[in-house]
């Protein structure tokens, strides 16, 4: 099936038919007059504020917890405690990894910055004050920081909460260990390298927070809440504090980016419910940036080993990869899928090899929980660097160029659909076209030219290369759920006599225009236009259930459902068009945006005369029940597999190890774009999240568990002057089984763009004899690669 | 307690506050002009800047009580008799915002920016906005947005 044509449309309301394009968006109007309105926003009255007091230590265990002094605080109106809440049995909640989560402790303290108390009082300020009056009395525990210290025997155990005598979380693989075994003792060359993905954080520019009121007469709980998922919080919090859920309303309103920061339960969202079940008024709980990047889900922390077989002549025959993943204090990993490491091993990525194996064990430290988030795709981030270095690597030891040794072994387009080795069937590609594009943009032969003749000069430029393909749009339920949750959206579409239409959707935006795209796509299938439709989302009242926006899922799963459902109407559009038309259904065909008897132009009806009919001026023959709203809900049969191609130039600084991004090219194929501007802005977005990854972010510890990324003064993040202007490029290779042939792409500038970056700083470093160094590429580890002694860039400097 | 006097947007604020209230705190929860946003507590992000006199300032980590006698401009009093300033027409144009967190910092300095160099290079752009984080954009819009905007205001004078 192949997705319509994709018109450039330049002007905010395109016409029917043809509503795709470079639409400008909906939401901008509002955002662009600062009347936006997100979660701290909200102001109700008699509004109570909630502060959480979080722990100083990363490992304590807790002998008291005296709140007297806060309680006789004027301002406060309640002081809640693990004590508090385990009267409840709210004390700890499930994680979205089948383990649980302290919400106030109890017991112990396991990572700095987790949550001990929560006051309510009747400002922001005097919350604030009241922290100071509790007294806790911790004594403290020696930590376990290292990940690979983890299972040393005699290292402190984190969880003996669950009887555990170990750190150990999980063992398990994937792939063929025999013939990956028989790949590698048939190879001419096999290549090794150990590497860590260090730990991240997505750090939305709005941090998390909660508005929760009960209506203590109807029992009603409305919780406006930063969540990418309000449906499965809403599930969540049933389950958990045993409201009945048609009681609970979540809302999602304006969220201020979310990256996968905002999709699990974080024990202050269930604060601020209990703050408002104790209290009787709405409370509200907003962290501030320190609790964000030290208490919410990190990203990654996979310290990974990785081998690559080859023939000499450059066909890579096998991969491995040997992973110790760090899980942190408890296993909450927002991953949706039935195997403990989510998508990682489909670490083969893109390229024609005959079998693989990999091997993750996890393990408890005393950091925050988390592993899952920040765009990852659910490890595939981590699993896309790790071959993409291989790949490097191994070109490096035979002495090939890194473009034609890809080039020789990517997947080639009458393989597709493909079953990879590790058991994904990717959907469609057509790999050579997109490097070769990339490689065309850049002017790839001439950048290698350039930089031999630096290096003459004593000039130190990389041109770094990554492939990926990337798995979104999850999930297929033979695989995937949250919470036993399968992983279907639901859609509602009401069109109303006059043909103007409401879409509901499952799934939210967090900046995703789904205002905008959304409309387009119920547009182009009706032919109305964008401003015809509008979109309602994030209010669980109002909406039918879904399981929300993360893992690029919107378009490939909710973007589907638009267009089931769109279609649903138009066939019931064709139903009451016979009528009107007095001919047989059989007899009409939609084109140009309207219903039309076949070999007659002058007999049509379009949907707004339809829809006019439907609602009661058309006799309707027996069994139509009139109108032509429709729902469905969509069950998506596979992942849909974006890829792209990406060239990084750098000029590194051997003097001072600092790293300028001179250009960086991005080719994406993510299949029909629905609406080009809001793709490229994604890729755009993306691309500074791999800059950033590479060379600046990283939520390092020092060896007592104090977390060293716990402000923007700390945690740096890229700026205007830090990115390059990106160039991008495309190819449309339609998914054969997305009812558009579209496929997601929210996330693929920021699972590709880190290995270029790395790959680029490694080739400028090539002269000094460096292999590798660990992200973040910062001017000091750099400079260390370059004197031979490679950073830790996880642990602190000691 | 302290009482100060304000000008928000050319309208006079009188309030009775806490010496300690941050201006960020001020014209969100007490004046209720929620466009401007606060990010980070470190004056790192930039979604809090709004002009104090005719200067861009971070209002999280100024006092409420330093803007006592003076104006204030936030994203708020950009528009002015129903006509919205370039440059909230460029971001808007050249899909210069995404979830609009940071855009209403961004445009108060795009503002200031375009009134002491209407024609700014695209470096000199960047160096602007450097003070502030965007995490959806990659820039490349934002970018754009404030040239689209040097190209469509009308000549300062």
């Amino acid at each position: 099936m192949t997705g319509p044509p994709v018109p450039g449309q330049q002007e905010p309301a395109s016409p029917a038919p043809g509503a795709y394009g470079p639409v400008r968006r909906k939401e901008d109007a509002r955002f662009i007059r600062g009347r936006g309105r997100f979660v701290d926003d909200i102001q109700l009255p008699g509004m109570l504020y909630g502060a959480i007091l979080r722990s100083p230590l990363a490992h304590a265990r807790i002998l008291s917890v005296d709140t007297e002094a806060a309680l006789a605080h004027p301002r406060v109106e309640a002081v809640i405690t693990g004590e508090t809440l385990a009267r409840r049995d709210l004390a700890w909640m499930p994680t979205l990894s089948r383990d649980v989560q302290a919400v106030l402790a109890t017991d112990k303290v396991r990572y700095q910055g987790q949550e001990v108390a929560f006051v309510v009082a009747t400002d922001r300020y005097s919350a604030r004050d009241a922290l100071e009056l509790i007294n806790v009395e911790y004594e403290p525990l020696p930590p376990v920081i290292d990940a690979e210290r983890a299972l040393d025997s005699g290292a402190p155990v984190v969880r003996d909460d669950l009887g555990k005598t170990s750190n150990h979380i999980f063992d398990w693989e994937a792939g063929d260990a025999a013939a990956t075994d028989a790949a590698f003792a048939s190879a001419d060359v096999v290549v090794t390298q150990d590497m860590l993905y260090p730990r991240s954080h997505p750090a939305p520019l709005e941090t998390c927070g909660m508005v929760a009121d009960l209506d203590s007469v109807s029992g009603k709980l409305t919780l406006w809440s930063t969540t990418q998922a309000p449906h499965a919080h809403r599930t969540m919090y049933a389950l958990v504090a045993g409201i009945p859920e048609h009681k609970i309303r979540v809302v999602s309103p304006d969220i201020g980016g979310g990256f996968g920061n905002k999709v699990p339960v974080y024990p202050g969202y269930l604060c601020t419910i209990v703050g408002t079940m104790l209290t009787g008024r709405p409370v509200k709980w907003v962290e501030d940036r320190s609790e964000n990047l030290m208490s919410t889900s990190f990203a990654r922390d996979y310290h990974m080993h990785g081998e690559i077989a080859a023939t000499r002549d450059g066909r890579i025959l096998g991969l491995r990869a040997k992973v110790l993943a760090d899980h942190g204090a408890f296993n909450a990993t927002a991953q949706p899928t039935k195997v403990p490491a989510g998508f990682f091993h489909i670490f083969t990525g893109s390229y024609d090899l005959q079998a693989a194996h990999c091997q993750v064990t996890a393990v408890h430290t005393n950091k925050a929980p988390g592993g899952v988030a920040y765009a990852c795709s659910f490890r595939i981030t981590e699993a896309v660097y790790l071959v993409e270095r291989m790949v490097d690597l191994l070109a490096r030891e035979l002495d090939m160029d890194p473009a034609q040794l890809r080039l020789r072994n990517l997947l080639r387009p009458e393989q597709f659909p493909y079953p990879s080795p590790t058991g994904w069937q990717y959907d469609s590609g057509n790999y050579p076209r997109a490097l070769a594009l990339a490689m065309d943009m850049a002017g790839y032969d001439e950048l290698r030219a350039e930089q031999a003749e630096r290096r003459q000069r004593g000039e130190y430029m990389g041109i770094g290369l990554s492939f990926f393909t990337e798995g979104v749009g999850a999930g297929p339920r033979a695989h995937m759920d949250i919470l036993g949750l399968g992983m279907a959206d639901g859609a509602d579409l009401r069109v109303f006599p006059t043909g103007k239409a409401v879409l509901a959707i499952s799934v939210q935006t967090q900046g995703q225009g789904h205002e905008t795209t959304f409309a387009q796509i119920v547009a182009q299938e009706l032919g109305l236009t964008p401003d015809d439709v509008e979109v309602v989302h994030g209010d669980t009242d109002v909406t039918p259930f879904g399981l929300g926006t993360y893992g690029s899922r919107s378009t490939p799963v909710s973007g589907a459902a638009a267009v089931v459902v769109a279609r649903k109407v138009r066939e019931r559009a064709r139903i009451v068009a016979a009528a009107m038309l007095e001919v047989s259904a059989d007899d009409l065909e939609w084109t140009g945006g309207a219903w039309q008897v076949r070999g007659d132009p002058e007999q049509s009806a379009t949907i707004p005369q339809i829809a006019m009919a439907a609602h009661g001026s058309v006799e309707l023959p027996d069994g139509v029940e009139g109108h032509l709203d429709a729902e469905t809900v969509y069950n998506p049969p596979n992942l849909t597999f974006p890829f792209g191609a990406y060239i990084c130039v750098t000029d590194v600084d051997p003097g001072t190890g600092a790293v300028k991004v001179r250009r960086f090219i991005a080719v994406d194929d993510c299949g029909v774009r629905i609406n080009p501007m809001i793709v490229e802005g994604q890729v755009h977005g993306g691309l500074a999240d791999g800059v950033g990854m590479a060379l600046m972010q990283v939520i390092a510890y020092d060896e007592n568990g104090n977390c060293l990324g716990g402000s923007f003064m700390d945690y740096l993040l890229p700026t205007a002057v830090e990115c390059p202007s990106w160039e991008l490029g495309e190819t449309v290779t339609p998914s054969p089984h997305h009812p558009i042939g579209a496929k997601g792409v929210g996330e693929s500038a920021t699972v590709g763009s880190p290995p270029a970056v790395v790959n680029s700083v490694l080739d400028a470093l090539a002269p000094f004899g460096v292999r590798h160094a660990d992200m973040p590429l910062t001017p000091a580890s750099v400079w260390s690669a370059i004197q031979g002694r490679p950073l830790r860039t996880d642990l602190a400097v000691s | 307690m302290m009482q100060i006097t304000v000008t928000v947007n050319g309208t006079s604020y009188r309030r009775e506050i806490e010496p300690r209230l941050l201006l960020i705190h001020f014209l969100r929860d007490e004046l209720r002009l929620t466009g401007s946003h606060w990010g980070c507590d470190t004056s790192n992000c930039g979604a809090c800047v709004v002009w104090l006199d005719d200067i861009p300032v971070k209002s999280c980590t100024m006092l409420a009580a330093m803007a006592d006698g003076r104006r204030v401009r936030t994203v708020e009093g950009l528009e002015s008799g129903g006509r919205l300033d370039p440059v909230q027409e460029g971001f808007a144009q050249c899909h210069g915002l995404q979830c609009g967190f940071c855009t209403p910092g961004m445009l108060m300095t795009a503002r200031w920016l375009l009134d002491h160099n209407p024609d700014p290079s695209a470096e000199q752009i960047r160096e602007a906005i450097s003070g502030q984080i965007c995490r959806c954009t990659g820039y490349e819009n934002i970018v754009r947005s404030i040239q689209w905007a040097a190209k469509h205001s009308e000549p300062a004078g």
